[in-house]
C-alpha cells in the first residue's frame, strides 16, 4: 500500500494520465483529419500518407523514441527551432506527450476511416438541398455519426499511452517526480528486485486497463446500436 | 452489372458530387502533410541522416559488429518461434469463437484484447512473478537447469503473450462474416474435420493470416517494453535488436545506435508495404464478388 501511495509514484500516475490524455486528444484532432483527407480528397502523395499511417505501429517503440530524443535536443533539427521561443520539450512533459501522440495516431485514423468511406453521401446532399452550409452538415450530420468511432480510437490510444514505454524514456530524461512516468516507476522498482512494489503500482495500472477495456466495449456496443438506428 | 455501368457506378465524378471548396481542401490537405512531416517524415530521415553521419564504412561496421550480429540472431530466432506459434493460437482461437457456441465465448473474445490494454512493463513482470528465479515454480525448474528469465525461453514466451491478438483479431471478423455454411456443406458430403479445415477454411482464410502473421511478425521484432523486463541485457546472449539500440544509445554511441535502429526502419517499412499490398489485394478481391 505504501508503495502506490508514495509521492513520486502519485506523481508518476498523474504525469502518465495527463501526458495520454492531451496526446489521444490532440491525436483526436490529427486522425480526425487524415481520415477525412485520405477518404474525400485526391491529392498527390495521398497512397503514401495512406500507408504510412501504419508507420508508428510498424516502427519498434525504442526506436521511435531515440528519433524523437534526437530531434528535439538542443542540438536536434526541430530542437533549435523551439530552443529560440524558449520551448523545451525534452526532458519535459511535453516530450512525453509528443511520443504518445505518435504512438496513438494509427488507432485513431484506422478506426475513422472505415466508417467514413461506408457513409452515404445522399445525407449531406439532402442537407445541402434544404439551405444547410457545408459547416453545418458537417457539425450536424457527420461529425455526430463519427463520434462513436473517434471516442474508441481515442480512447484505444489514451489506453496505449498510459501503458507506452519504449518510445517515452528516451525523450522524457526520467527526472523524479517530474518526467518519471508509471511503468518507468515498475521498471526501477524491478530493478531493485522490489518485486512487491512493482505489482502493487502495476496492479494500479491494471485494474486502470480493464476498466478502459470495458468502458471501450460499451462504446462499442454503442456505436454499432447507432449503426442499426 | 454489367462492365460500363461498373465504371459509372465508380467513377470519381459521381463520388465528388459534393465537395468542399478548393481553399478547404488545399487546407485541410496543407494541415495534413504539415502532421507528417512533423511526426513521419523527420523523424525518418533522422535515422537515415544519422546513421551514415560517419559514412558507409563506420554504418557496416556498426551492423558487423558481434554484439550486433548476435542481436539480430536472437530477433531473427525469436520471431521464427513466435509467429508459428501465434499463427496456430490465432487460427484455433477464432475457429473456436466463430464457428461453435459454447460457455464464456465473450468472456475469452474480451480477453484476447488484454494484451493490447496491458503496459508491455506489466505483461514482463507478470512472467517475471510466475516463473522468476524468487518463485516456488521459478525455483523447481532452476532445479531442474531450466532457465527462462534473463533468458531466451522468456524473451520469446513474453513476444508470444503480447502479440498474440493480432492473428485472432484479423480472422474473427473474417471468418464471422463467411459463416459456416461452406464448412456444413462439406461435412454431408461426408468430408472429414482435417479435409474440411484444409481445403475449405484454410484457403478462404489464408490472406486474412498472412495480413496477421506480418502484423505479429512486426511487432515481434520491435517488442521493447515486456522484453526488457524479461531479458537482463546481456550483450550477446539476451540482447535483442530493440534492446542493443537501446544499449548503443544509453552509452552516447549515437552513430552506432542510428545504424542498427535503421535496420529497424527497413523492416517496418517492409511491413507497411506488405500490408498495403494485401489490403489492395482484399479491395480487388471483394470487389468481384
Amino acid at each position: 500500500m505504501n508503495a502506490v501511495t508514495a509521492p513520486r509514484v502519485l506523481a508518476s500516475y498523474r504525469l502518465s494520465f495527463s501526458t495520454a490524455f492531451f496526446a489521444a486528444l490532440f491525436d483526436g484532432f490529427a486522425g480526425l483529419l487524415t481520415a477525412w483527407v485520405l477518404v474525400r480528397y485526391r491529392f498527390p502523395g495521398k497512397d503514401l500518407l495512406d500507408a504510412l499511417v501504419d508507420l508508428p505501429f510498424a516502427l519498434p517503440t525504442a526506436v521511435a523514441g531515440i528519433c524523437f530524443a534526437t530531434l528535439y535536443s538542443p542540438i536536434g533539427w526541430l530542437g533549435q527551432l523551439l530552443a529560440g521561443w524558449n520551448v523545451q520539450v525534452i526532458n519535459s512533459p511535453i516530450g512525453i506527450v509528443i511520443a504518445l501522440i505518435f504512438i496513438g495516431f494509427p488507432f485513431i485514423v484506422r478506426t475513422i476511416q472505415p466508417v467514413l468511406e461506408e457513409m452515404e453521401q445522399e445525407i449531406e446532399e439532402a442537407a445541402q438541398c434544404l439551405g444547410a452550409t457545408r459547416w453545418q452538415t458537417f457539425r450536424k450530420i457527420l461529425f455526430p455519426h463519427l463520434f462513436p468511432a473517434l471516442l474508441t480510437g481515442v480512447t484505444l490510444a489514451f489506453a496505449r499511452g498510459i501503458g507506452e514505454y519504449g518510445s517515452v524514456i528516451f525523450i522524457a530524461g526520467n527526472l523524479p517526480m517530474k518526467t518519471e512516468i508509471a511503468p518507468l516507476m515498475i521498471m526501477s522498482k524491478l530493478d531493485q528486485f522490489d518485486y512487491a512494489g512493482a505489482s502493487a503500482v502495476a496492479l494500479v495500472l491494471l485494474c486502470i486497463s480493464f476498466t478502459m477495456l470495458l468502458a471501450l466495449n460499451a462504446v462499442q456496443e454503442w456505436q454499432q446500436k447507432e449503426y442499426r438506428s | 452489372m454489367t462492365q460500363a455501368e461498373k465504371s459509372i457506378g465508380n467513377s470519381p465524378v459521381v463520388k465528388k458530387r459534393i465537395s468542399d471548396p478548393r481553399s478547404v481542401q488545399v487546407l485541410l490537405i496543407g494541415l495534413t502533410y504539415l502532421f507528417f512531416i512533423g511526426f513521419i517524415f523527420l523523424p525518418l530521415g533522422l535515422v537515415f541522416s544519422q546513421a551514415f553521419e560517419k559514412g558507409w564504412g563506420f554504418y557496416l561496421d556498426s551492423i558487423h559488429e558481434p554484439y550486433a550480429l548476435e542481436a539480430v540472431k536472437l530477433t531473427l530466432l525469436t520471431v521464427a518461434i513466435v509467429v508459428p506459434v501465434n499463427a496456430v493460437f490465432g487460427v484455433s482461437a477464432a475457429w473456436a469463437i466463430t464457428k461453435f457456441n459454447f460457455k464464456g465465448k465473450s468472456a475469452l473474445k474480451s480477453l484476447l484484447d488484454l494484451p493490447f490494454a496491458v503496459s508491455p512493463v506489466i505483461a514482463g513482470l507478470i512472467f517475471v512473478l510466475l516463473v522468476g528465479s524468487r518463485t516456488p515454480f521459478g525455483s523447481w525448474l532452476g532445479e531442474l537447469g531450466i532457465k527462462i528469465i534473463f533468458s531466451t525461453p522468456g524473451i520469446v514466451i513474453a513476444t508470444i503473450f503480447v502479440t498474440f491478438p493480432f492473428i485472432a483479431r484479423e480472422l474473427i471478423p473474417l471468418m464471422e462474416a463467411q459463416g459456416r455454411d461452406e464448412e456444413e456443406a462439406a461435412l454431408t458430403l461426408g468430408a472429414k474435420g482435417w479435409q474440411i479445415f484444409g481445403q475449405i477454411t484454410l484457403p478462404n482464410i489464408r490472406w486474412g493470416l498472412l495480413y496477421g502473421m506480418i502484423l505479429c511478425g512486426a511487432r515481434s521484432i520491435g517488442e521493447f517494453g515486456a522484453v526488457s523486463v524479461v531479458s537482463g541485457h546481456i550483450r550477446g546472449q539476451t540482447n535483442t535488436i530493440p534492446l542493443h539500440v537501446e544499449i548503443l544509445y544509453s552509452e552516447y554511441n549515437f552513430t552506432a545506435s542510428f545504424a542498427v535502429a535503421s535496420l529497424l526502419v527497413f523492416l517496418a517499412l517492409l511491413t507497411v508495404v506488405l500490408k498495403r499490398g494485401i489490403e489492395k489485394h482484399f479491395q480487388k478481391n471483394s470487389f468481384h464478388h
